[in-house]
């Protein structure tokens, strides 16, 4: 378990690594980054300065070793717009964005699992059918349009539900769904044929040979064995979600990263998007280790593993 | 057919049918046979043959485009087929047992070792959990599992494949079954591990007079463990007595390739003597005897019209037009192939 | 080095093709969007980009204020819903197959060439591959818009950019089980260079996958840039694009005005629906074992 760990902490470490260097390189390469770090309509004597500042005329290596080294001490820039470190303004918005993905993930695995597990255990049927439709559907309608639509019937045309802002737990409702309605349909869809590829494998065989009531072979080998590829999906899924959420948080002002990021944007804010960007891409690479850890924990074969 | 069998298959067919009904595979065709209390009997053929169908009909656990359409199945007297699922649900495990080929895949990996024994007693018996675990540490020592207190703890990828066939093996005979159906148990273990299993295979059911059904291509295996073979051929069941008379003259072309195809030591100069051409294709059939294609000795006959079961002999059966009493006096059909060319 | 004859010897999945179950509506519907998108000029009844503050907020011509003039209403700056919505298929449709292609194109050569070469290619171009991967698609093209600035070509080099790493993982994959297969090891054999072998023999077989992978990214490819156009990265304006109408459309929603919203969605809905219904039907036909996907 211990040499498991390690190696893919090994490797969490190289991408931390790889992806910082993507995201320096592309910002040196592709644009002025001394236009790109200055505020919008910066004079040419500031833009002088600031290109001293980031010491863009020494090698690319020694530009490299003091992004690095401020990116391992959190210094992750500065924004101009909110005037406060990006680290600073990111960790106070992160809460936020996960609130509505464990809420919104919540909603979807509740879903799409027993969903995908009907739909498998009657296959063929009218189920089945019913869900291949909700399938479809989640997975075709982009999750802004469905919380602007939503936001129409429960907020415009009914009333019933709040349309912007995180004060209540009302406030949660809708960007939940609208962010968690395609991870349903994606849990559901893995699900199902998940637990068909289980239903038809030789222990789930031997178990009904063994003379099992088909409730006990389902529940109990069935499922947990169908399980795992979902939960991976929805580890990895989780972390999605907090990325894509930045249309909906968008849609629906919910005070998160998305929304940081859409601000960011809006008022050319680079440092900020750069920010954002190498902190989400960093918290991918986290959350991937740990999800790898914790599948090991759920199956131990996984631990034997080289 | 002996009366008082423990097992009693008449004349039972399983029809595959696709979806459109357009076509119809006969996996199992008309087969008849029996099993006494204590008698181990063989069915031997290639992979095609029906064999593993045969063994899921009797346990009546056929995929859902599969139906048994015809026969009767007499298990203690009582005809299997007309038997509500409910009651079929008991008699799995608890009358009839039945162990898959590959053991690494017959055990739930997610689950201990003693849970997975200890399972079908809880179910069929009712008992507690302790009992039951107490049960499951028994039967690993008699499976000759060494230390079954820390084995029933571990999962089935901490062990050897010998190992887990043997526990395969504990499970089947966990709720002292009659009958205990073995398909191709040993063909996933190695050669030195496989008489070890057989010999405890041949122990259990001496001590709890089991009668046992041996799946297998193996005639190695008939030879050492069996009392009577079936030989399936396209569905259909060619050959069916006694050991040791079919194997000293058997009836049918095809057995006597099977034995042919058996490599004798001290003979350098033999070449191996294989079958010629293919088994049949299940949803097309020729017409006649399924065998005759690819039969040395086939005759006009042979190609045109099936041959009906006929008695070489006591006990046996034959599907062959050259076992038939009008032909009886080439029913027995020497060993050895050089002295047959000279009596043909 | 003509190997042709021997080196094709896997079954080709076009010629077993039954269109017994081909998805009709869906191919209907995505032949009519791209026929809108060609022929836009045409068939759209006022100029997209021309308003007049006057005809503002007007609702479609089934509710009470509208007009056939302007059968499915306008938006805020007065210009017509439906002419919009018409030219916003070109765009889509424009960006959507382009940005598909060039991910196609690059992840595809990028997977047969980690795949066949191996060693340390290999090992870099799937670095950068997870790399890739582990920044999330929206957030990563944001930002390189940000950087190199809204336009619709810098849309479609972005999109293809982001995801030509899901057609190299599975490229490269399948072209891992490729090489044991008996017609690479023939051509081996026979000396064809490694060029030859992956643009003559390896190429081919992998362009099922590629193709189905397309289909299905078309889908994702048309919600990402709608998804841009909504934040205001994407194609800039007054040029329509239905993420664009969405966000212009969210201006009048708390006053009810439904059809500056509902519509412009629908149709990316239905563009992406049918791709993905004619997706699954290409997939199940041409190599039933991408159903992982």
């Amino acid at each position: 378990m211990r040499r498991f760990v390690t190696k893919r902490l090994g490797y969490a470490v190289l991408s931390l690594f790889l992806l910082s260097l993507t995201i320096f390189l592309l910002v040196r390469v592709t644009g002025d980054p001394a236009a790109l770090m200055a505020e919008p309509g910066a004079s040419a004597e500031q833009l002088a300065a600031i290109r001293k500042n980031l010491g863009l005329d020494q090698p690319l290596w020694i530009q490299y070793g003091s992004f690095m080294a401020n990116f391992l001490t959190g210094d992750l820039g500065h924004s101009f717009y909110y005037n406060a470190p990006v680290l600073d303004l990111y960790a106070a918005r992160l809460p936020y964005s996960l609130l509505l993905a464990a809420v919104a993930m919540a909603f979807s695995l509740l879903i799409g699992i027993p969903s995908g597990i009907l739909a498998a255990v009657r296959v063929g049927t009218m189920w089945d059918g019913a869900g291949k439709v909700f399938a479809l559907l989640g997975l075709s309608m982009p999750s802004f349009w469905i919380g602007l639509v939503m936001i129409l019937f429960f907020s415009v045309y009914l009333g019933w539900l709040p349309s912007s802002g995180a004060g209540t737990p009302l406030h949660v409702i809708m960007p939940a769904f609208a962010l968690g309605w395609y991870f349903a349909a994606a849990h559901m869809r893995l699900t199902r044929s998940s637990m068909l590829d289980v239903l038809g494998s030789e222990y789930v065989k031997l178990a009904r040979l063994k003379g099992l009531p088909e409730s006990l072979v389902v529940a109990k080998h069935a499922f947990k064995n169908a399980l795992i590829p979902v939960i991976t999906l929805a580890g990895i899924n989780l972390v999605i979600m907090i990325n894509v959420a930045v249309v909906v948080e968008t849609v629906f002002a919910w005070p998160g990263i998305g929304r940081l990021l859409y601000e960011g944007i809006s008022f050319r804010d680079f440092p900020l998007v750069q920010g954002i960007v190498l902190l989400g891409g960093s918290m991918i690479v986290v959350v991937n280790l740990l999800v790898d850890i914790l599948y090991a924990v759920v199956d131990p074969r996984i631990r034997l593993e080289a | 057919m002996t009366n008082g069998a423990l097992l009693e298959l008449v004349k039972v067919s399983t029809h595959y049918v696709s979806s459109r009904g357009a076509r119809v595979v006969r996996a199992v065709d008309a087969v008849s046979l029996s099993v006494d209390a204590g008698e181990t009997l063989g069915i031997v053929g290639e992979s095609g043959s029906g064999k593993s169908t045969l063994a899921l009909t009797i346990m009546r656990l056929l995929p859902p485009a599969a139906h048994i359409v015809s026969g009767q199945m007499l298990l203690d007297g009582e005809d299997l087929l007309q038997k509500p699922p409910a009651e079929m649900r008991h008699i799995r495990g608890k009358r009839i047992a039945m162990i898959l080929q590959d053991p690494m895949a017959s055990l739930n990996p997610l689950f201990t070792i003693g849970d997975q024994v200890a399972e079908p007693i809880r179910v069929h018996e009712a008992a507690t959990r302790t009992s039951a675990w107490r049960r499951a540490r028994e039967l690993l020592r008699a499976v000759r599992i060494p230390s079954p207190e820390q084995r029933v703890l571990q999962y089935p990828h901490e062990m050897s494949g010998g190992m887990r066939q043997r526990i395969v093996g504990a499970i089947g005979i966990s709720c002292e079954p009659r009958l205990l159906i073995a398909d191709e148990p040993t063909t996933s273990l190695d050669l030195t591990i496989q008489a070890q299993y057989l010999n405890l295979l041949r122990e259990l059911q001496r001590a709890h007079g089991l009668a046992l059904i041996f799946i297998t291509h193996n005639l190695g295996i008939v030879a050492k463990m069996c009392d009577t073979i079936a030989v399936m051929y396209a569905g259909r069941i060619v050959e069916y007595g006694p050991v040791r008379d079919i194997f000293r003259s058997p009836a049918h072309p095809y057995t006597q390739a099977l034995l042919n195809s058996i490599p004798r030591l001290g003979d350098p100069g033999q070449r191996l003597a294989a079958i010629d051409g293919q088994p049949p294709d299940p949803a097309n059939p020729p017409a006649g005897c399924a065998f005759a294609p690819r039969c040395m000795r086939a005759l006009a006959r042979c190609h045109v019209e099936a041959p009906p079961e006929s008695t070489p002999g006591d006990g046996r059966t034959a599907r062959c037009w050259l076992a038939t009493p009008d032909l009886s006096h080439v029913a027995h059909l020497p060993h050895n192939p050089a002295e047959a060319s000279a009596l043909s | 080095m003509n190997m042709r004859a021997t080196a094709i010897a896997l079954p080709s999945r076009i010629a077993g093709f039954r269109l017994g179950d081909f998805p009709i509506f869906p191919a209907l519907i995505l032949g009519g969007i791209l026929f809108v998108a060609i022929f836009a000029d045409w068939l759209s009844p006022h100029d997209p980009q021309l308003g007049s503050l006057r005809l503002r907020f007007r609702p479609p011509v089934f509710q009470a204020g509208g007009s056939w003039e302007h059968v499915l209403g306008t938006d805020h700056l007065g210009r017509d819903v439906l002419s919009r919505l018409i030219y916003g298929a070109r765009v889509s449709v424009v960006v959507g197959f382009t940005a598909v292609v060039v991910a196609g194109v690059l992840g595809t050569v990028l997977g047969i060439v980690s795949g066949y070469l191996g060693r340390w290619v290999d090992q870099v171009i799937m670095r950068i591959t997870d790399t890739w991967l582990a920044l999330p698609a929206l957030t990563f093209a944001i930002f390189l818009a940000a950087i190199v600035g809204p336009s619709e070509m810098n849309i479609v080099i972005i999109l293809g950019a982001v995801y030509w790493t899901r057609y190299a993982r599975v490229v490269r994959s399948e072209v891992l089980s490729m090489k044991e297969r008996e017609f690479v090891r023939l051509a081996i054999v026979a000396g064809c260079s490694k060029w030859t072998i992956m643009r003559r023999h390896i190429l081919p077989n992998v362009l099922n996958s590629a193709i189905v992978l397309g289909t299905l990214m078309l889908g994702v490819v048309v919600v990402a840039e709608a998804s841009l156009s909504f934040l205001g990265v994407g194609v800039p304006p007054p040029k329509p694009a239905w993420g664009l109408m969405l966000s212009d459309g969210k201006k009048g929603l708390m006053v009810g005005y439904w059809w500056l919203t509902v519509l412009p969605g629908l149709c990316i809905m239905l563009m992406v629906l049918s791709a993905n219904l004619l997706g699954d039907w290409l997939r199940d036909k041409l190599d039933p074992q991408l159903r992982q996907l």
